[in-house]
C-alpha cells in the first residue's frame, strides 16, 4: 500500500516515455509522404544516385560539405570518380562538391539561391524529398509553369520532366477538413516522359538514397558499431549484476 | 616537529603501492578523503531504483566534459565557419560523429537524469531539514545546467540554434525600461551575430563548466556532511551500530553502492547507446530538423520550439497573456517557476518526509504537479493550435486556443503545488501513516 505512489509515479513516467515519441511524431505536416525505401548498403543504388545527383542537381545546387574523395565510401575508385563524376577539370579529389552557378545569377534567374543539398535529407527527411520530386504538376499561373503538391509555389522548375513527363492536378472529390470543404486532388501524367512511372520512381529512389548517404556518411558505420556496443553492454550487464549480487549477499 | 611526519592511515593494500599511498597520505589527506567519501561513507541500505540518478548525473557530466574537450579541438566559434566546422567534425574527424552524437545525446540525457534525480528528492522529502542546503545547491546546479545547455545550443549555428537564441534573448528585451539595451548588451550586437557566438562559446566551454563543477563538489560535500536520506524518509541515527559508529541500517558506500551503481551505469549506457547509434536525432527532439540548415537571419523557421527539456517553462511563457502591452509577465512567471524550487524546504510543513507515509491530500497535489509538468512539456513542443479553438460563442475564453487555456490551468496547478504546500501538508497530518522505526525494503 505504502509503495503505491512510487509505483504509480514510475508507471506514469514509463507510459509518458513510451507514448511521447508517437505523440511527437503526430505533430508533423498533413501531407502524406511516400516511403523512400532507403537502403544505404545497396552500393549500386548509391552509385546510380550519385551519378544522377551530379548530372541533375549539382548544376545549380552545391553540396558544400561533401568531398568528392568521400565517394570512395560507396564503392567507387578514385579514377571512376574523376572520370565519370568530376566534370570541372580544375577540381581536386579532396575538394568539396560545389556548384558552378554564381549566387548573383541564381538570384537574377530564379529569384533565390538554390539551397545547399548536403544535409537536405536530414533537414527535410528522405521521404519528403522522394515525394517532392515526384509531385510536380503543370501550373500556368506560376512563373516557371510548374508547381508542386508537396512544396507549394516552389521556385525550382521540374528539371526532370523529360524523364517523368508532365502531370496535371485534377480534382477527384471533396472532403471536410475542420468544418471547411476541401478538394481531394490527384496528379495524373498527361504527357509521357522517357521513363515509365515505375522507372522514374526507381530513379528518384536511387537519387534520394544517395542524398541520404551524403547527409550522414557515417550512418552505416554508426549502426554497425552500435550492434557491437549493445552486445558488449548486455554481457557487461550480467557481469556487473553477478558482482553486485556477490557483494550484497552479506547485506541483511 | 619540523622534520616530523604525520602518522599515515593504514593503506588498503600492502606492498609498493601501499608504500606510495603512505608517502602521499603523509603529505595529502588521501586516505581520509577515500574513507570519508567512499569506504566509510555510510549510506542507507534500502536505496531503490530512484537512487541511481545521482551517480548517473556525475557520469554524464564527465562525459560531456570529455567529449566537449574533443569537440573544441575542431569546432570554430565563428559565425562564418561554425556550421561547416560541425559538418567537418561529422565527416572528416576520426570518430568525430561519435563524439558529437555523444555530446548532443548527453545534453538531453543530462536533463532526463537530473529531472529524475529531482523527482526522487521530491518524493522522499530529501530537501527537508537538515538537507536544505543540498537541495539549494542542487537547484543552482539545475539553473546552471539550463544556462549551459542554452549557450551550447547556439554553437552549431543552425536555424533552430539561431532562432531559439533569438526567442530567449528577446525575453530579456521585454524587461521594462532597460529591456532593449539589456538585449543588446547580452548579444554584443544589434542582432545575434559573431560577437554573440563568441561569448556564448566562452560561457559554454569554460565559465559555466567551472561553476558546475564547483557546485557539484559542494552538493556532494553537503550531502556527505549530513548523510543521505532514504526512501522511508526516517532518521536513522536513533539506532547506532557501536562497532562502525554509523547507523545500523547503513552500509559503506564502497564497495556496496559502487558495485550497485555500476549495474545502473551499464543499463543507462544501454539506453544512451541505443540513441547515439540508432536514433541520434531522436525523431527531431534531440537534434531538431531545422538545425541541419545553416543559420539565416533573414528566414524565420515555420515553428520555433526549444529543445524538449525547456518546453514546460516555454509553455508557461506562451500561456501568460500580455498585460498593458508588455510580455514581461510571461517572463516573470517562467522565472518564478524555476526560482520557487528554492523555497521548497520551507514550504513543506509535513511531519513526515517520504511520500510513503504522507496523507492522500499530498499525493493528489503531487500527482497533479507531475502531470502538469509533463503535459506542459508536451504543449511546449507543439504549436498552440494543436488542440483547436474554443467556440467563439463561449464568454471570456471563447476564441482562445484550447492548448493555451490548458497551459494556463496547468501553470496554475504547477504553482499551486508550491504555494498551497504549507496549507495542505499541515492539513494532511491526521491521515498520515505511522513511519516505521527501521528502514523497509
Amino acid at each position: 500500500m505504502k509503495h503505491t505512489m512510487t509505483r504509480l509515479l514510475t508507471s506514469i513516467l514509463t507510459v509518458a516515455a513510451l507514448a511521447s515519441p508517437a505523440a511527437f511524431a503526430a505533430g508533423g505536416g498533413n501531407i502524406h509522404l511516400d516511403d523512400a525505401g532507403i537502403n544505404l548498403k545497396d552500393k549500386a543504388s548509391l552509385q546510380r544516385g550519385a551519378r544522377s545527383f551530379v548530372a541533375n542537381c549539382l548544376n545549380c545546387h552545391s553540396a558544400q560539405f561533401m568531398r568528392w574523395g568521400h565517394l570512395t565510401q560507396i564503392g567507387l575508385t578514385e579514377d571512376q570518380i574523376k572520370d565519370n563524376l568530376m566534370f570541372n577539370p580544375d577540381a581536386k579529389f579532396g575538394d568539396y562538391m560545389t556548384t558552378a552557378l554564381d549566387p548573383k545569377d541564381a538570384n537574377a534567374w530564379f529569384g533565390a539561391v538554390p539551397p545547399d543539398l548536403t544535409l537536405a535529407a536530414r533537414s527535410r527527411g528522405s521521404d519528403w524529398i522522394y515525394t517532392y520530386l515526384r509531385s510536380y504538376y503543370v501550373d500556368p499561373s506560376s512563373p516557371t509553369g510548374w508547381n508542386n503538391a508537396v512544396f507549394a509555389n516552389v521556385n525550382m522548375p521540374h528539371v526532370l520532366h523529360d524523364l517523368q513527363g508532365s502531370a496535371a492536378k485534377i480534382v477527384v472529390g471533396e472532403k471536410m477538413n475542420h468544418g471547411k470543404k476541401e478538394d481531394v486532388t490527384k496528379l495524373v501524367i498527361e504527357r509521357a516522359g522517357t521513363m515509365t512511372q515505375p522507372e522514374y520512381d526507381l530513379y528518384i529512389r536511387d537519387l534520394v538514397n544517395y542524398m541520404t548517404y551524403m547527409a550522414e556518411p557515417a550512418r552505416v558505420q554508426r549502426q554497425q558499431l552500435g550492434v557491437g556496443v549493445m552486445f558488449f553492454l548486455v554481457v557487461a550487464f550480467f557481469a556487473a549484476l553477478v558482482v553486485k549480487r556477490e557483494y550484497w549477499k552479506d547485506v541483511k | 616537529m619540523a622534520s616530523g611526519t604525520k602518522a599515515a592511515i593504514a593503506p588498503p593494500v600492502s606492498g609498493p603501492v601501499g608504500q606510495v599511498i603512505v608517502w602521499v597520505d603523509q603529505r595529502f589527506p588521501l586516505m581520509s578523503l577515500w574513507k570519508g567519501h567512499l569506504a566509510e561513507y555510510y549510506a542507507p541500505k534500502n536505496f531503490n531504483f530512484w537512487y541511481y540518478f545521482g551517480s548517473l548525473a556525475m557520469l554524464v557530466l564527465v562525459m560531456q566534459i570529455v567529449t566537449g574537450i574533443f569537440l573544441t579541438m575542431n569546432y570554430k566559434p565563428d559565425a562564418k565557419t561554425a556550421f561547416a566546422s560541425v559538418e567537418y567534425i561529422m565527416r572528416d574527424v576520426s570518430w568525430g560523429w561519435l563524439i558529437r552524437y555523444m555530446h548532443s545525446t548527453g545534453a538531453s540525457m543530462f536533463f532526463l537524469v537530473v529531472y529524475l534525480h529531482m523527482t526522487r528528492g521530491l518524493m522522499y522529502g530529501s530537501y527537508r531539514k537538515p538537507r536544505e542546503l543540498i537541495w539549494i545547491l542542487g537547484c543552482l546546479i539545475y539553473l546552471t545546467l539550463m544556462a549551459e545547455a542554452f549557450f551550447g545550443y547556439l554553437l552549431p549555428w543552425g536555424q533552430m540554434s539561431y532562432w531559439g537564441a533569438q526567442v530567449i534573448i528577446n525575453l530579456f528585451a521585454a524587461v521594462p525600461f532597460i529591456g532593449p539595451e539589456l538585449a543588446v548588451w547580452i548579444r554584443g550586437d544589434y542582432n545575434i551575430g559573431d560577437a554573440t557566438l563568441n561569448r556564448f562559446f566562452a560561457f559554454h566551454v569554460i565559465a559555466l563548466p567551472m561553476v558546475l563543477l564547483g557546485l557539484v563538489a559542494a552538493h556532494i560535500m553537503a550531502l556527505h556532511e549530513v548523510g543521505s536520506n532514504n526512501p522511508d524518509g526516517i532518521d536513522l541515527s536513533k539506532h547506532m551500530d557501536a562497532k562502525t559508529g554509523a547507523p545500523k541500517d547503513t552500509i559503506p558506500f564502497h564497495p556496496y553502492y559502487t558495485v550497485k551503481d555500476v549495474v545502473g551505469v551499464v543499463v543507462f549506457l544501454g539506453l544512451f547507446s541505443s540513441i547515439v547509434f540508432f536514433a541520434p536525432e531522436m525523431g527531431g527532439y534531440f537534434l531538431e530538423k531545422p538545425n541541419f540548415i545553416q543559420a539565416n537571419p533573414l528566414k524565420t523557421p515555420e515553428h520555433i520550439a526549444p529543445v524538449w527539456y525547456f518546453t514546460p517553462f516555454y509553455a508557461m511563457l506562451r500561456a501568460v497573456p500580455s498585460f498593458f502591452g508588455s510580455a514581461f509577465w510571461g517572463v516573470m512567471v517562467m522565472g518564478a517557476a524555476t526560482l520557487i524550487l528554492f523555497a521548497l524546504p520551507w514550504l513543506d510543513k509535513s511531519k513526515v518526509r517520504s511520500i510513503r507515509y504522507r496523507g492522500p491530500l499530498y499525493k493528489k497535489f503531487f500527482a497533479a504537479f507531475i502531470v502538469s509538468f509533463l503535459v506542459l512539456g508536451y504543449l511546449g513542443v507543439v504549436p498552440t493550435t494543436v488542440w483547436g479553438q474554443i467556440p467563439k460563442a463561449l464568454p471570456i475564453i471563447g476564441g482562445l486556443d484550447t492548448a493555451t487555456l490548458v497551459s494556463r490551468i496547468l501553470t496554475a496547478v504547477y504553482f499551486a503545488f508550491f504555494i498551497l504546500m504549507p496549507w495542505y501538508t499541515k492539513k494532511d497530518i491526521p491521515n498520515e501513516l505511522p513511519e516505521p522505526d527501521r528502514v523497509t525494503a
